[in-house]
């Protein structure tokens, strides 16, 4: 009896270190999901990570796929990050000048407080589509790193062009924007 | 008996006010997690911290109880804002689990610390005492001169 007790307690403690040895070699091995800004920046083809938030700016919910047909500018932005209120102005005036081409400039505020957010829109004037991520879903799925950062994605859905990971428009990334919202546009040149 | 009532209304008294206390803002804040840091409210600096402590003690002041803080918090960021799993539904496993392993594993100890003891003991039972040969000697001797 007693020989089988010892038995069982050794099969059990055996069997828990080879779960756990199991997990590990799996999270390691097949655990390796990569945000869409990984694959783009490898240069893979990838199609924009779908969405459905409700809006900010009016009642309702936005999704990716009812934006399908039209050229994107994504903007992932938060009230409480400082970059963000830098680019805030390049982007309206970004939506202002293309819109009669198509493009919509779409805004994804991410782990915020709505009101602030509404509060912001207001100051910078923003009157482009924003929906409210609070809980951060698109994150894990775009690869979002900080904030802001910004997509182009074009009438087929794709991800075209560099993902702008800080403010858009500055020194550094204007020539990146530039050719991010052509390549939305369809304008190969 | 006398002293004893009353004690057991102070106690009582005691133990009702610290039950309808007010949360204080620090408490909350060990409570709640920053949604971009990952560290509770307490340790963090994030510029969405801060707007989350200020939240807290605006709404404190505005009378709002702990648990609708929580709520409101957890509806704008997601359960994830919570430093503690909620003790209901799904979230329920999250308590009971490492309680069952912790419970499994004093039972697997047990029986193991059982079956070793019992097969000592059978082990004592069963191995013949070995008399000193001095000893033995003596009591055999004893016995011829008791027979004799």
């Amino acid at each position: 009896m007693t020989g089988k007790v010892q038995r069982v307690g050794q099969v059990i403690a055996i069997a828990g270190v080879a779960a756990l040895l199991g997990l590990l070699i799996w999270k390691v091995a097949f655990d390796n999901e990569q945000g869409a800004a990984d694959k783009l920046a490898k240069g893979e083809l990838v199609h924009a990570p779908p969405f459905s938030l409700d809006r900010l700016d009016r009642e309702g919910t936005l999704t990716l796929a009812a934006l399908r047909g039209k050229p994107l500018v994504v903007n992932f932005w938060a009230s409480w990050c400082g970059p963000c209120k830098d680019e805030a102005p390049v982007l309206q005036q970004t939506y202002e000048r293309y819109r009669k081409q198509g493009l919509v400039v779409v805004g994804v505020d991410v782990k915020d407080f709505r009101e602030d957010a509404r509060r912001f829109m207001r100051r910078y004037g923003i009157t482009y589509p924003v929906v409210y991520d609070g809980k951060g879903s698109t994150i894990g799925r775009w690869g979002i790193q900080g904030y802001p950062e910004t997509f182009f994605v074009d009438r087929t859905g794709k991800l075209v062009g560099e993902r702008i990971a800080g403010a858009v428009d500055i020194e550094r990334n204007r020539e990146t924007f530039e050719r991010g919202i052509a390549l939305a546009l369809g304008d190969q040149s | 008996m006398t002293r004893a009532l009353a004690l057991c209304a102070l106690v009582a008294a005691l133990v009702a006010g610290t039950a309808t206390a007010a949360p204080s803002p620090a408490d909350l804040e060990s409570e709640l997690v920053c949604p971009v840091c990952g560290t509770t409210l307490d340790q963090s600096d994030a510029p969405i911290a801060l707007k989350m402590k200020r939240y807290i003690r605006q709404r404190l002041a505005a009378g709002a109880s702990e648990q609708q803080i929580k709520a409101e918090l957890v509806d704008q960021f997601g359960p994830g804002v919570l430093a503690e799993p909620p003790k209901s539904g799904f979230d329920l496993l999250a308590w009971l689990v490492p309680l069952g392993v912790l419970v499994a594993g004093a039972v697997g100890v047990g029986l193991v610390a059982w079956g070793w003891s019992r097969r000592r003991g059978e082990e004592a039972d069963d191995e013949p005492v070995a008399l000193d040969p001095e000893l033995e000697r003596r009591v055999d001797a004893e016995l011829q001169r008791f027979e004799s």
